[in-house]
């Protein structure tokens, strides 16, 4: 009897088992609790070194939206004449690039989570899924400084101008929307980043099929320039440009809002993260054998 | 006594080559053999071992191959084997880099793998925020770092330092750091690799106590994985020889290391007639090497001299190959070492073919012992074509010089006592 139970405790005792291929689902989350304080030192790292050795440092987070809604207001709202729904083009520039941004950052740095963090991962364990999580953590701060400038020249328009920019109920949608162009960019991000480990070819695509994105997406036009009806559907297929709209919709008072768009971006995100944690999951436990 | 780790019948597979390049189309015909046309795997080739000087049939290598063992409680297991036997693969695999092919490993408590010390180490972040980041990938909370901060300075001997960058550190201040920080993770189960190559004396010494300490007095598990036999024998209690991927001998540490020395020592003479089974590449091949006495008799000894000759094919035209020869003791602490051009010094002039490389050593040169002769062929003076190869062979001792029976002096080199010169003054 003793004996019985003695062999169950020992097989009970083992802290640790180490298997080949484990299933798709089988993502232990309370693992990645566990390094919470490693997911807030990986943010802190990406903030301390990105601007280390620089004069204007975090500043430059500014820098680049600025000079970007200028060189938009001149090719696109001057050169092209592309309308901005009677919105002052600065401001509706900017609402666009911060948003995007936002996105297509978070994309690309996650991609590349595997390629770049191999000297460390071919060395200890850690949940991988830390890594990405932190780089759209530190994406949010920067996303911060910028919305603070936008929300600066919003003031000024507001205020000191008569435009007609109100914000309105739909404005407090806005963590919900970031939380979706953070969903959507980790998930697009981890799928590429699982995917490149074993086709490189994928990370020479990437640069160029975001830049094509951009376009795809109501960011330096407004959805209702597109009359085409069939043209309109496509665009609604893409999950960003309900989230685009809504945040024009709720800040600057112009564009178009759907619950069902809005609903769709959602859900399409959910699946996304689901396939996207369940690939990455299955990569990072063999990924050092093919990178 | 319990278990603490338990290796089970686990196994490693690897594909040899460039595997990025032809993967897609090789993972289509994979797929198309195994989903369609209902075959076996194509690139699966069951049951070749992993010896690297022999060509590989296919493409696929099983690097460990059917390893089983049990590691109990605070034992202290050196891994020892040659170059490519699987030792480090064991390990990436018990710290979770990567997955086993099959089998299971299970163990009981923290693993603290120390495969390269300052793993996450960032050059642009202070000593003190390394730490913290060091300490977060493996394993360590906040407050646990905080605790033992002062602890991990003062061990590191960098406190001087630890609000400078660590890209302006040198490279032993950075494995110190990086080897406080592991040492201070109160692990059940320690893994280490090699790190005692790097740092000063002074640091190795501290290195290996904390070791000791971590073994003996605290009770821990450690794997430790050297090549240096003399610091392996000082801190294990156990020890497992692999080779080609499986477990070759098992037992106590000196048991372990003698077995594995005499067995590479059996100094005969080695001879490849087929040349596509002989160790090396596609620039050089060794055909022969032998190790005699330098007087016609039967044992090399202190004063027969040794002679050398290695017979090797060359297959690179016109570039700077030059031989390498080092000599260490078997526990890994070098001799001497020869080097030469192929031809003049500084000439782009090797030929395709058949070289003899001699060399003699004088009598009274190096003391009786075991030591092994190593190979590195290099281009330029600059990058290894081939290494690998070696040869283990033994010193006997004589006394005829001394003029009454004696063991072996101490001391590495020996020289004939009769050189000495002694006068009577009056």
């Amino acid at each position: 009897m003793e004996g019985v139970t003695k062999q169950k405790g020992d097989e009970e005792g083992w802290s640790m088992v180490i298997k080949p291929q484990k299933s798709l689902l089988d993502v232990d989350l309370k693992e990645i609790w566990r390094y919470r304080d490693l997911w807030s030192l990986f943010v802190k790292r990406d903030l301390i070194t990105q601007y280390k050795q620089t004069i204007l440092g975090p500043l430059w987070y500014l820098v680049q939206p600025i000079m970007t809604t200028i060189m938009y207001m001149v090719v696109f709202g001057g050169i092209a004449g592309i309308s901005t729904d009677g919105l002052p083009q600065a401001l509706f520039y900017l609402s666009g690039i911060c948003m995007w941004q936002y996105f297509s950052e978070c994309l690309n740095k996650t991609s590349s989570t595997f390629v770049s963090n191999a000297g460390v991962f071919g060395k200890v364990y850690f949940p991988r899924l830390v890594v990405p999580l932190s780089t759209v953590t530190s994406n949010l701060v920067r996303f911060g400084i910028q919305f603070v400038l936008f929300v600066i020249v919003y003031l000024y328009y507001i205020i000191f101008t008569d435009a007609s920019v109100m914000p309105n109920i739909y404005a407090l949608l806005l963590p919900l929307l970031v939380v979706m162009l953070a969903g959507l960019g980790l998930g697009f991000g981890i799928l590429f980043s699982s995917m490149t480990t074993k086709y490189r070819d994928l990370t020479l695509l990437l640069g160029f099929f975001v830049h094509l994105w951009m376009y795809a997406t109501p960011v330096i036009y407004p959805l209702s320039v597109i009359t085409n009806e069939k043209l309109r559907f496509v665009m609604s297929l893409n999950p960003l440009t309900s989230i685009m709209e809504a945040f024009k919709y709720g800040m600057l008072g112009t564009g178009s809002f759907s619950w069902m768009g809005l609903g769709y971006s959602f859900v399409f995100m959910t699946v996304l993260l689901i396939v996207g944690i369940m690939v990455f999951n299955r990569v990072q436990r063999s990924f050092m054998d093919t990178v | 006594m319990s278990t603490a780790i338990e290796f089970n019948h686990i196994s490693k597979q690897y594909r040899l080559g460039f595997v990025s390049a032809k993967t897609l189309s090789s993972d289509l015909n994979r797929w198309w053999q195994m989903n369609v046309l209902r075959k076996e795997d194509p690139y699966l080739k069951v049951g070749e071992t992993n010896d690297r000087t022999k060509k590989a049939l296919s493409d696929f290598v099983w690097a460990l191959r059917d390893v089983d063992f049990k590691v109990e409680q605070g034992d202290v297991v050196g891994i020892i084997g040659k170059n490519g036997a699987g030792k480090s693969t064991l390990l990436k695999l018990l710290s979770r880099v990567t997955t086993p092919t099959t089998g299971t490993i299970r163990a009981k408590g923290r693993i603290a793998s120390l495969l390269e010390v300052g793993t996450g180490f960032h050059s642009e972040l202070t000593g003190r925020e390394n730490i913290y980041m060091n300490g977060a990938i493996l394993g360590m909370s906040k407050q646990e770092i905080n605790r033992k901060l002062d602890e991990i300075v003062d061990f590191s001997g960098c406190e001087r330092y630890i609000d400078t960058p660590v890209k302006r550190y040198s490279s032993g201040m950075m494995v110190r750091l990086g080897f406080a920080v592991a040492a201070h993770l109160d692990p059940e189960i320690l893994v280490v690799d090699e790190v005692l190559a790097v740092g000063d004396a002074e640091f190795q010494k501290k290195a290996i106590g904390k070791m000791q300490d971590v073994s003996k007095g605290e009770g821990r598990t450690v794997l430790f994985v050297s090549h240096n036999m003399a610091s392996v024998k000082a801190l294990c209690s156990r020890g497992v020889l692999l080779e080609n991927g499986s477990v070759k001998y098992m037992g106590g540490i000196k048991e372990t290391v003698d077995y594995y020395i005499g067995e590479g020592g059996s100094s005969e003479n080695q001879y490849f007639e087929d040349l596509s089974k002989a160790p090396g590449n596609d620039v050089i091949r060794i055909k022969s090497f032998e190790i005699l006495p330098g007087k016609s008799q039967a044992n090399i000894d202190i004063e027969s001299g040794i002679k050398f000759r290695l017979k090797f094919m060359c297959y690179k035209a016109d570039a700077m190959l030059d031989v390498n020869m080092h000599v260490k003791t078997v526990d890994d602490i070098s001799v001497f070492k020869m080097s030469r051009m192929f031809g003049e010094v500084g000439k782009k002039d090797s030929k395709v073919g058949l070289y003899t490389m001699d060399f003699e050593l004088k009598p009274y040169t190096i003391n009786a012992g075991k030591y092994k002769a190593e190979f590195v062929f290099g281009e330029n003076q600059r990058y290894v074509v081939y290494s690998g190869f070696e040869q283990y062979f033994e010193v006997e001792n004589t006394q005829t010089d001394m003029g009454f029976n004696q063991g072996v002096v101490p001391g590495m080199l020996r020289f004939n006592n009769n050189d000495v010169v002694i006068q009577y003054e009056g």
